[in-house]
């Protein structure tokens, strides 16, 4: 060292912690106007990068895999006609086309988010629903995911069950062939992989709920946010 | 007949490769559970990312027992050695590469201030994503932004340490002090031309 020795490291260590514990209040306001500009650019580069704003959140050791042959959507429980519709008869059940935005509650989200698929009414409707059914019970083929919406939730203008996003069938990350979408609820209520959906009295804790999120899992709403 | 001279302690050595062993396992994992293409190819969500938290949770404890077990002494001189810049280290920065430097130029003294930096940031960052899940009043939105942001400028700053040290020819001789603690006297001189080896 010489004669004038300048203690800046601790400074720069310092700085960056600071400012790494305080982008904890500004990161991802920052981080969407950066992405917004970064990610086509970064997507086209580095295609493996999930730029685009996806993470892919499982609970089972694989991910459930798609066979058009044997799939099917079983519609059950207090119905007076229970169903088992094939993927060429989901496709069959009238099309509707949204976009939305989507919120994971750890953070991160993804906007403009083009699905195709049915209605819930649309798809239930022939199994004839009774009168005591309060909710519905969205059962997935990654065991043991599962998660609920009462009857009301449901018939929110903009719930769907999505065959296709961004133009394109679903794929195996993202719930192939069929998930739930409900884009004023956290993702995790949004199931993927759907296989059977249940008519039942009321409500109960989905997969989540009954490790302590909130049951009505509205965005900005609810798991200690804006609260 | 070629003359070595000590560059780095035992304990620095150690310090080093218990960062470096924690780092890598901690950068594969965290990958699994980052990117969307390894997530499909390897699930296993649940174990990943207990392999990975844990590995989080073991490496400051690591790298606190090295520093325990060790030359206590010449880790805190290391310290006071990486924070100290004198009129040549701020030259060196300002991209004039021709002034002599200590036993570290100014640019491994700023890589490993950062790389301390991040370290804590990576722990506190990674403890809040943990803790949140298990309790609302801990959950910030940016927890992941901090977490997947520390990703990207500790990767940029390996990729470049990593070229420095392996590839490029004039100094990835520095690398041989690293592993054995010894590098040839000239090139110590050339390099570090300030240092004076015990």
């Amino acid at each position: 060292m010489d004669e004038q020795t300048h203690r800046i490291g601790r400074g720069v260590f310092l700085a960056t912690v600071a400012g790494g514990v305080s982008s904890l209040f500004w990161g991802k306001a920052a981080w969407t106007r950066v992405t917004g500009v970064v990610s086509p650019v970064a997507e086209t580069l580095v295609p493996v990068l999930p730029s685009s704003g996806w993470r892919i959140y499982s609970v089972a050791d694989h991910l459930p895999t798609f066979d058009r042959a044997s799939w099917r959507l079983k519609i059950g429980g207090l119905v007076d006609r229970p169903l088992a519709l094939d993927y060429a008869a989901l496709r069959r059940l009238p099309r509707v086309e949204q976009v939305s935005t989507f919120h994971c509650v750890t953070g991160w989200t993804v906007t403009n988010v083009r699905w195709a698929g049915v209605r819930i009414a649309d798809a239930i409707g022939p199994a004839q629903p009774q009168s005591r059914a309060r909710a519905l019970r969205f059962v997935s083929a990654e065991k043991p995911y599962v998660d609920y919406l009462t009857l009301d939730q449901s018939r929110l203008h903009d719930v769907l069950l999505a065959y296709e996003m961004d133009g394109k069938p679903l794929s195996r990350a993202h719930g192939a062939p069929l998930r739930l979408v409900i884009p004023d609820m956290y993702g995790y209520k949004n199931v993927k992989w759907l296989e059977r959906i249940d008519l039942v009295p009321e409500s109960e804790a989905g997969y989540w709920e009954a490790l302590g999120y909130d049951r009505d899992a509205w965005v900005g709403r609810s798991n200690g946010y804006g609260t | 007949m070629t003359r070595y001279v000590r560059r780095f302690s035992r304990t620095e050595r150690a310090f080093h490769w218990t960062n470096a062993t924690f780092f890598l396992v901690l950068l594969a994992s965290g990958l699994v559970l980052y990117l969307p293409s390894l997530e499909v190819a390897v699930g296993r969500r649940a174990l990943v990312k207990d392999v990975h938290f844990w590995t989080g949770v073991a490496w400051p404890t690591a790298l606190l027992l090295v520093a325990l077990l060790g030359d206590r002494r010449g880790l805190l001189r290391l310290a006071r050695e990486i924070d100290g810049f004198d009129r040549d280290d701020l030259t060196w920065l300002a991209g004039r590469r021709h002034v002599p430097q200590g036993r570290f130029n100014a640019g491994q003294k700023i890589n490993a201030t950062l790389t301390a930096a991040f370290t804590v940031l990576f722990v506190v960052s990674g403890l809040l994503l943990w803790l949140g899940e298990r309790d609302t009043k801990l959950r910030f939105a940016s927890t992941v932004v901090l977490h997947d942001g520390l990703f990207f400028a500790a990767f940029a700053l390996l990729v470049g340490h990593l070229y420095l040290a392996v590839i490029h020819p004039a100094t990835r001789h520095a690398l041989r002090g690293m592993v054995v603690g010894t590098v040839r006297e000239e090139w110590a001189a050339h390099h570090h031309a300030k240092w004076k080896p015990q």
